[in-house]
């Protein structure tokens, strides 16, 4: 019986494999994709970024369903959402904080590439493809926290949007014409509800499925820096590579299992995340005569915030801003170390990279408080300190005393 | 590694620096217990007749309230709601926003989710703080929202306070003065121990009404981090058992 079952799936394959690479797909990608066995802890991010992804898009598409994209009705659509839609509450709190952990988990995921050299050669173009996702997930987030149109969704659009209007020439023009109105309004909820649901969404996942072909053609990189294709047994396969699937499927569904115990956690013990994911302000409806005592973006725009609000010029703020994130975008063709792996770099590497993410972190922090003279300072050195990162780059990483890169990966 | 730990421990130091100050008025802590079924009871009663006179709580329907906090659609009817309403009808107000304007001077706030906006903290120290204020044109004046447009809606349960003032000079030079606690000068229905018991149901009533599946939240959640916990052991058992192949 389970025989004739079992024969008759395999003859239903071998009908699809006929007519569709099913399983030319499936080993390129999953069986006979091989993916080096020393990955850490790091190399989690990834898989994770993919799985929020999904939970953001599923409960999106839920949202939509009894979301109102009106300036009269969004605020109450959404608080209709928490009260009287079946399980609504949960939904939102898993949209809203599947927004900060998008961030979080790209975040770190970056971080990664900084840490391994995941950027270098020949992995230049995943890594800018990486980027491009990281600036339409801006977009997305941004577009989507005007939507439940509060003080500070409305107050935070207000201020954004209005930066584009010091550009020289053409700034005014361009505002109003992302706007739809003079200010932020009904017409800027309508047109961002639509980039949010569904023109930002098609990008990101366009962009995702490049992402991984680009990955699987280059290989993935490793905490060793070290290519394991350059080393094959008889029978072609990498001497450190092992299968991604099954090895690397339940690797990351322990990722995922502990990823889940933490957001599970923040969406139901905390969803609010102490006021950074759901501000305080963003519980009054959005009202364009009343600005609020103290605009500041959501967290993970802040770094980006600070960096513009410490350049005194507004336009030139705005380039700093814009820069900030470009910047990252050339890292590749900034490092010109020999070696890729911070295993392998050497004291003025890693104290630079600490400097960095101290740099990182502490404007994170700036972008949340009210610019005072000190704040102000300090978020002018921690700029400089963003810059130079990038800027002396080409530099440091050349007179950094670097270490032999090992014959094989190390594995426990 | 020890390297990027020593320097980010050096460069978190000046962080320290930013720790922002309060404002001027300490708030009371309340005690908030969403289980506290009858405190909600009371705290609902409180709300229907001093508050929904004026504000609205136009995202909460009655009905809600019934099924949360354990009260027959009869008793809604006759305790909570204003005479020939639906049970499933909105907390909403006859007073039109335009005439409210014109009254206080500014349209009263919404109170659906208020004490997400202001914390449950405030809202109790608010409800204590008023005080007279013959300037004002009501005639009270407020501790912690200073020139509040509300007049004392609960004068007649706390009766009226005076605020004992103190003036000292601050780092600048300059006089200020300071409220630092209050003196009942005119008696309430209640005593003041009874008045703070009664706001303390009130608040608690209303960071209900501000997030009325909390409870619902909190419950469901153990259920889900188990299921989690358990899952993530076995998928870590999993990955151990295909992976000591791998040398």
């Amino acid at each position: 019986m389970s025989n004739r079952l079992s024969d008759r799936l395999l003859s239903l394959r071998d009908w699809v494999d006929a007519r569709f690479p099913l399983m030319h797909l499936w080993e390129d990608h999953l069986t006979k994709y091989y993916a080096p066995k020393n990955l850490n802890f790091w190399y989690y991010f990834g898989s994770l970024a993919l799985l929020v992804l999904v939970i953001q898009i599923v409960t999106g598409i839920f949202l939509t369903m009894n979301y109102k994209p009106t300036a009269e009705t969004a605020f109450a659509s959404v608080e209709y959402i928490m009260r009287d839609v079946n399980w609504g509450w949960l939904i939102r709190y898993l949209h809203s904080t599947g927004a900060s952990f998008f961030f979080i988990v790209v975040y770190l995921h970056m971080f990664r590439g900084l840490l391994y050299g995941s950027y270098r050669g020949p992995r230049e173009l995943l890594w800018v493809i990486g980027m491009g996702l990281f600036v339409v997930l801006m977009a997305e987030a941004f577009m989507g926290y005007l939507l439940p149109w509060g003080q500070m969704s409305f107050w935070g659009a207000q201020v954004i949007i209005s930066l584009f209007g010091a550009i020289p020439y053409i700034g005014e023009d361009l505002a109003l014409w992302i706007r739809g109105d003079y200010v932020v309004a009904d017409a800027t909820l309508n047109r961002f509800f639509a980039f949010h649901v569904i023109a930002a969404p098609l990008v990101l996942i366009g962009l995702v499925v490049l992402h991984i072909v680009a990955l699987h053609s280059v290989g993935s990189n490793n905490p060793d820096g070290i290519e394991i294709k350059d080393k094959k047994g008889p029978d072609g396969v990498p001497l450190d590579g092992i299968p991604f699937h099954p090895y690397y499927t339940v690797k990351d569904l322990v990722g995922v299992a502990g990823f889940l115990l933490i957001f599970a956690a923040v969406v139901f013990y905390a969803p609010e995340m102490g006021g950074y994911a759901l501000e305080k302000d963003n519980f009054t409806p959005a009202d364009p005569l009343k600005t609020p005592e103290h605009i500041a973006p959501v967290w993970y725009f802040t770094p980006f915030y600070a960096i513009l609000r410490a350049v005194p010029d507004k336009f030139l703020g705005v380039l700093a801003m814009g820069a900030a994130i470009l910047v990252l975008f050339l890292l590749p063709w900034l490092d010109r170390s020999p070696v890729k792996s911070v295993r392998q770099r050497g004291t003025l590497f890693k104290v630079i990279l600490g400097v960095f993410v101290v740099s990182f972190i502490s404007l994170a922090y700036l972008g949340t408080v009210p610019a005072t003279p000190i704040a102000t300072l300090f978020s002018r050195i921690f700029t400089v300190l963003y810059f130079a990162f990038f800027l002396l780059m080409p530099f440091y990483s050349r007179w950094d005393k670097t270490k032999p890169v090992p014959e094989r990966v190390t594995f426990k | 590694m020890r390297y990027l730990i020593f320097v980010i421990a050096l460069l978190g130091a000046p962080q320290v620096v930013f720790a922002a100050g309060g404002s001027d008025v300490q708030l009371d802590e309340v005690d908030i217990d969403l289980r506290d079924k009858e405190s909600l009871r009371n705290g609902a009663k409180l709300f229907v007749d001093y508050c929904l006179n004026c504000h609205a709580a136009a995202l909460m329907r009655y009905s809600r309230i019934g099924q949360d906090l354990g009260m027959s659609e009869e008793e809604v009817i006759t305790e909570l709601m204003p005479a020939g309403g639906k049970i499933g009808d909105t907390m909403t107000v006859v007073m039109q926003p335009e005439e409210a304007a014109e009254w206080f001077g500014i349209a009263p706030p919404d109170l659906s989710v208020l004490t997400r906006v202001r914390g449950a903290d405030w809202v109790y120290t608010y409800l204590r703080a008023f005080y007279r204020d013959d300037s004002r044109p009501w005639g009270v004046n407020n501790a912690v929202f200073k020139d509040v447009a509300m007049p004392h809606a609960l004068w007649e349960l706390q009766g009226l306070q005076e605020a004992k003032v103190e003036t000292h000079v601050d780092a600048d030079g300059h006089e200020r003065e300071t409220i630092t606690g209050f003196t009942l000068v005119e008696q309430g229905s209640m005593s003041p121990e009874a008045y703070d018991a009664a706001m303390r149901d009130l608040v608690n009533f209303m960071v209900y009404l501000s997030e009325p599946s909390k409870l619902q939240r909190l419950e469901l959640g153990k259920w889900v981090l188990g299921f989690l916990f358990v899952f993530f052991i076995l998928a870590y058992l999993l990955k151990k058992e295909y992976w000591k192949d791998i040398r």
